[in-house]
């Protein structure tokens, strides 16, 4: 994971390693401080020498300039080594994401990569700063206070050994607990929160059942919960101030009269019990800072992890070695298709699925959730593989062609489709970078979408918001369609594509179809009969087998299951799905 | 915001939903109502928690004072005499040992205290939070962005804990440890603690500069992340879209653009504030120096009385005295924050409350003898109104049977803007009413009237020929049976979330419910049945099911009426038909109003209202609409007349 991680590094290698330098440099120069002040106050003061007064003082400003100076470049080449980190994790990452198969998306969710993409980079960006910048600072001034501390006094600096020891002791195993007790206390508290926005969201359901007490009363019962959670974990941390103090006070007290009698007995000089003194708070700070900075590192191992699956994740698609450029057709041949989502699963989502589509014919799908429908058809464009036979796309086999060729020729207009943030043509030239607006209104035209643009504010430089929110889910879906059709594709595919255009408009559409792409294959997933029944032939899906296959009247006749949908939905058109007078 | 579904506000990015840093109007108000909130409830506490900051601060500086009298009082007499006598040193140092712990000890059970303050106070907030928004009227929700809310439970109490467990202590610390330290320095010698203010200005200035050139830049980095995560959130939710147009490259370079610039503001914001620590830090050690310098001289050549022990014991309280001023400019930010935050957490506890006037209650009843209703406290099923007339001061008993009116009825969600017109319609009791119409047409507006989740502004609403407004809002409600388009349901077990409607229901009762609403079999098949806990609104369960524990939970409560919206989303047929018939199970004896889309569900009613414009402009059976060739005709047929 580490290895992952710091591959990322790359071009900030040089800051990332004179951050720590100079923060060594700066502790050592600091360290220096309580050395010369005791030599001042020995060899100036107490000696009665004004010039050495002031050639130690100076010395010491020397020393405070210097550390500020290396200190500052620290600060400096930190942040930019911890910037830049962050902005490779992200690139490396989003690159991958790109390269990333139907399946690979699948398997991590699109709200997990968002939180990996923001959230887990800028802790891994924090804690990254802190081990350059504090990690290196913290032990090594602890390293360095002790040796001056044994330079000056020995029998002292034991003293303070066995102080950090101990306190080291104590503050790990109360940071070791406290972490794992905030750990359970931050999932409880997600709970809680979660429950206040189902509350939110669900306040319809709330007041119209009269539940305000009711809810009311589960809340406080599991605010009271976490209560008494947040306290037991809090408590263990309020032992750390109280520990800190004793030790911190228990030195001083035990330097005061160990210095005492040493100085008394012509072992120690006054300055030198200043110095002591001084090492002591360097020390203790340096070890509270580590208990902080082991707390930090702890937190952000989850978000480091997180991190390396993404960047650790392999496409599972790949080019062919000597790929295919060019579709001739839009035939479509499936031979002996077995598919399951996972890999050494037994379940088949898809079960030898055999089946020939001649270039230009339009066929409809149709079938029950989970029937497979759509495994079926993603499987076309090589958005996923198939387990096992072959699938054959204008005569060759779908994993011989470049996988863009393939994608390009191939339309697919998806189920859960969305649009981006941009205008309506930047939007319909995704389809086609190169598109005229001409092409771009012809396209509109075919998918009945041209109607509503014009309506629109700006026309065709109507601004959609993110996820096509200011435009309704009829317009959406044929703005989708038209998108789809600019890639000018051999194979058109529409998942349930037109569920939310009313009947009326739907009709049209398949008509421009039928005149306007004649040489296009089209395939169609619907669960309206009226979408599919003109089409030359029907795909009735049941668990992942073709259960009956032919045109809409054999079908009527001869499939139980075709006969059921078709005779519920008798006359049944929808009645509100935004009224087709456009 | 007329259709109550909403997307949960996009309230991810920290400048998102237009939350950004705000001046706070009134902070010191603000400030006292905070204290005063905390006070309310752990007066002693609080007081305990201030005065021990000030003890510990005493037994600190008193240890740092020791220092100096350890060499002049003590060490460089024992120096000087030939016999050295160790006994006063060691009751001073007991003396302060005593000190020491007593410092130790308070510091221990404020720590404890402080635990119980803050956490307590963060408890009572939340709940008050929650109970205040349980009384808010449906509108606030429909106003208000669902993240918005959300980050006030969030983000805004985070600030909040932030504030009364560290900042506020902070700085009462950092105040009396600058002044009390300031004071020692004087004692021990006015022209060094001149040098040491002259120095603290310096650094002041220095702070300052730095301070604001990296909040400027911490600002820009905000809006930097907000971008790359705005872009990262849309291409990670079209990334299935990106791969089918093949657009990988092109994304990836937008994507290193912004990626770039984040890059460049977060290492300018970061740059600033690092070198903000090693300046003030060296800035102290050079003052320090000085100090040192100058207070050499002085003891030396006997100046304005310093002593060496003097000297030692200025250098402590020297290196102390920077400290609360960066502490205090640290968790200025923080406050500002805090502020921010309570004030949003204040704007929601000060909302107003849904107002409920209505005083006809439901009650239980029975019938005498002679047929009259009377009032009773067994269940016996039947219910009546208690409708009680204040001018006569008698008291009429109406028998519960569900008959809805809605008389000339005129809606808008603001005054200005009206959405309903004229609305007319006679609802018997049993009879199914259905509203049909193209999007927009007012009809989902309707089912939020009859429950009062919003007033009417003209017109009448009778529920057994009492106006609504004269209803107990609760009793209302619990009359009125509610099945919405997107079902909610909540993270408990199933068997709970069929029970929410009626919460005492035995578990006979719920199983019944659910076989009515066809959700048993597929309720069985799940690894736990009944007690399989539903979590993320039942993420676990496809769309229809959803709806068929919703159908569920309406039909335990069994109201006299109902109001269903029916979803439109397309679910595949074999659902469809069991949710279908659930609905009709649910429907049969009770007066329905339904938002239909299903076309057998209007063919089954009694009367259909076409809506357009908020105006019902057809009304009648299937039969009737249809022979009149109008909207009605078109929108099933799909062709025009």
């Amino acid at each position: 994971m580490i290895k992952t991680l710091l591959s990322q590094v790359k071009q900030y290698k040089l800051v990332s390693v004179l951050t720590p330098i100079c923060m060594i440099l700066e502790v050592i120069l600091e360290s220096f401080i309580p050395l010369v002040i005791g030599w001042l106050i020995t060899n100036g003061i107490e000696a009665k020498d004004q010039s050495k007064i002031i050639y130690y003082g100076v010395i010491m400003i020397i020393l405070a300039v210097l550390s500020l100076i290396v200190g500052a470049l620290g600060g400096i080449f930190g942040s930019k080594a911890s910037t830049g980190f962050a902005k490779n994790l992200r690139k490396a990452m989003f690159e991958n994401i790109q390269t990333f198969s139907f399946s690979n998306i699948d398997k991590f969710s699109t709200a997990s990569l968002i939180t990996r993409l923001t959230t887990d980079v800028t802790n891994l960006q924090m804690a990254y700063q802190m081990m350059l910048r504090m990690f290196t600072r913290a032990p090594f001034s602890l390293i360095v206070a002790m040796t001056m501390a044994f330079f000056v006094n020995k029998k002292i600096a034991t003293i303070y050994l066995i102080a950090v020891l101990v306190l080291g002791t104590i503050l790990v195993l109360i940071m070791s607990r406290a972490v794992k007790y905030f750990n359970a206390v931050f999932k409880k508290y997600d709970d809680l929160n979660e429950s206040v926005q189902e509350n939110i969201i669900g306040m319809r359901v709330v007041k119209s059942f009269v539940r305000e007490d009711y809810e009311k009363e589960r809340f406080k019962k599991a605010s009271g919960n976490i209560y008494m959670m947040f306290k037991k974990a809090e408590n263990i941390i309020t032992y750390n101030g109280p520990v800190m103090m004793l030790t911190v006070y228990s030195c001083m007290i035990l330097i005061s009269w160990l210095g005492a009698n040493y100085i008394v007995g012509g072992e120690l000089a006054i300055g030198d019990l200043t110095t002591l003194l001084g090492y002591c708070m360097n020390i203790l700070m340096s070890l509270m800072m580590l208990s902080m900075i082991f707390v930090m590192v702890t937190m952000s191992y989850a978000s480091a992890k997180r991190i390396t699956e993404v960047l650790n994740e392999k496409s599972d698609l790949t080019n062919g070695k000597c790929p295919i450029f060019e579709v001739i057709d839009g035939s479509i041949e499936f031979k002996d298709v077995s598919f399951s989502y996972k890999e050494d699963s037994d379940e088949s989502v898809l079960k030898n699925i055999n089946l020939s589509i001649n270039a230009g014919e339009t066929i409809g799908i149709i079938g029950g959730t989970g029937s497979a429908k759509t495994s079926l058809v993603n499987l076309i464009s090589r958005l996923y593989d198939v387990s096992d036979g072959e699938l054959f796309v204008g005569g060759v086999n779908v994993k011989e062609y470049d996988l863009e060729t393939l994608r390009k020729k191939v339309a697919v207009v998806l189920q859960k489709n969305v649009l981006f943030s941009g205008t309506v043509l930047e939007n319909l030239r995704w389809g086609n970078k190169e598109a005229t607006k001409e092409e771009c209104i012809e396209a509109c035209k075919l998918a009945c979408a041209d109607g509503f643009i014009e309506k629109m504010k700006d026309g065709y430089d109507t601004f959609i918001e993110q996820g096509g929110s200011n435009v309704s889910g009829g317009q959406k879906q044929r703005l989708c369609i038209a998108r789809a059709l600019l890639t000018q594709p051999k194979v058109l595919i529409l998942d349930d594509s037109t569920s939310a255009v009313d009947t009326a408009t739907d009709a049209r559409i398949r008509e421009a179809f039928l005149k306007k792409i004649p040489d296009t294959t089209k395939i169609i997933i619907a669960q309206r009969i009226s979408s599919i029944q003109h089409a030359d032939r029907i795909i009735v899906m049941e668990d992942g087998e073709i259960n009956g296959i032919g045109t809409h009247d054999y079908l009527v006749e001869h499939n139980d299951i075709y006969k059921d949908v078709y005779e519920s939905q008798i006359g049944n058109t929808d009645l509100d799905v935004e009224g087709g007078a456009e | 915001m007329s259709r109550g579904r909403m997307p949960m506000g996009k309230g991810r990015g920290p400048m998102a939903g237009g939350r950004g840093p705000k001046k706070v109007e009134n902070p010191g108000k603000l400030l006292a109502r905070i204290i005063s909130y905390v006070f309310r409830k752990y007066k002693i506490q609080t007081i305990f928690i201030v005065v021990s900051i000030f003890i510990s601060i005493f037994a600190n500086l008193q240890g740092t004072m020791f220092t100096k009298s350890l060499i002049d009082d003590y060490i460089t007499p024992l120096v000087k005499s030939d016999n050295p006598d160790f006994t006063d040193l060691k009751n001073a140092i007991i003396r302060v040992a005593i000190f020491y712990a007593i410092g130790i000890i308070v510091t221990f059970i404020r720590e404890r205290l402080s635990v119980i303050v803050t956490q307590g106070t963060l408890r009572d907030l939340r709940e008050d939070l929650f109970t205040k928004m349980q009384n808010l009227p449906v509108k606030y929700f429909d106003t208000n962005a669902h993240g918005d809310i959300m980050s006030i439970y969030t983000n805004d109490i985070d600030t909040l804990r932030q504030m009364i467990s560290q900042s506020i202590p902070q700085i009462i610390n950092s105040v009396v440890t600058f002044i009390s330290v300031f004071f020692c320095m004087i004692v021990l010698s006015v022209p060094l603690t001149v040098i040491t203010l002259l120095m603290l200005v310096v650094s002041l200035f220095a702070t300052k500069h730095i301070a604001g050139n990296s909040g400027r830049y911490f600002l820009e980095q905000q809006n930097s992340i907000g971008r790359l995560n705005g872009y990262i959130e849309e291409m990670m939710e079209g990334q299935k879209v990106v791969k089918v147009f093949c657009h990988e490259e092109e994304s990836i370079k937008d994507f290193n653009e912004i990626n770039d610039a984040l890059c460049i503001s977060a290492n300018k914001a970061h740059t600033y504030a690092n070198i903000l620590m090693p300046i003030n830090a060296q800035l102290s050690h050079i003052n320090y120096a000085i100090c040192a310098m100058i207070g050499g001289v002085l003891a030396l050549n006997n100046i304005t009385g310093l002593t060496i022990g003097g000297l030692v014991s200025f250098l402590s309280f020297n290196r102390s005295f920077s400290q609360p001023i960066s502490q205090v400019s640290q968790q200025l930010n923080s406050i500002v924050m805090a502020l921010a935050g309570a004030e949003r957490v204040f704007m929601l506890l000060d909302e107003e409350i849904e107002i409920d006037d209505g005083y006809v209650e439901l009650v239980r009843c029975t019938e005498d003898k002679d047929g009259n209703i009377v009032e009773t406290k067994e269940y016996t099923g039947m219910w009546a109104w208690k409708h009680f007339h204040q001018a006569e001061g008698t008291t009429d008993y109406i028998r519960l049977k569900g008959e809805i009116v809605l008389d000339d009825v005129d809606f808008g969600y603001v005054d200005d803007k009206m959405v309903l017109h004229n609305i007319d319609v006679y609802a018997n009791q049993g009879q199914k009413i259905a509203f049909v119409g193209t999007t927009g047409a007012g009809k989902t507006t309707i089912t939020n009237l009859i429950n009062r989740f919003y007033d009417i502004q003209d017109g009448k609403i009778r529920f057994d020929g009492i106006n609504v407004n004269k209803i107990k809002k609760a009793d209302l409600r619990r009359s009125l049976g509610v099945v919405l388009q997107d079902t909610n349901l909540f993270t408990n077990t199933v068997r709970e979330n069929i029970r929410y409607g009626k919460l005492d229901a035995t578990d006979e009762e719920v199983v019944a419910a659910a076989k009515l609403a066809n959700a048993h079999n597929f309720i069985k098949r799940l690894p736990k049945g009944y007690d399989t806990v539903l979590t993320g609104n039942g993420s676990n369960l496809s769309q229809g099911q959803r709806q068929l524990l919703s159908i569920a939970r309406a039909a335990i409560a069994n109201p006299p009426a109902l109001i269903l919206d029916e979803a439109t989303s397309s679910i595949d047929t074999r659902t469809e038909k069991m949710v279908q018939d659930g609905m009709d199970k649910l429907m049969k004896g009770r007066t329905t109003f339904v938002i239909a889309h299903r076309l057998s569900t209007v063919r089954n009613s009694d009367c259909i209202m076409v809506l357009e414009n908020g105006r019902i402009i057809e009304r009648g059976t299937h039969d009737e609409l249809i022979d009149q060739k109008g909207k009605y005709y078109q929108l099933y047929t799909g062709k025009t007349a």
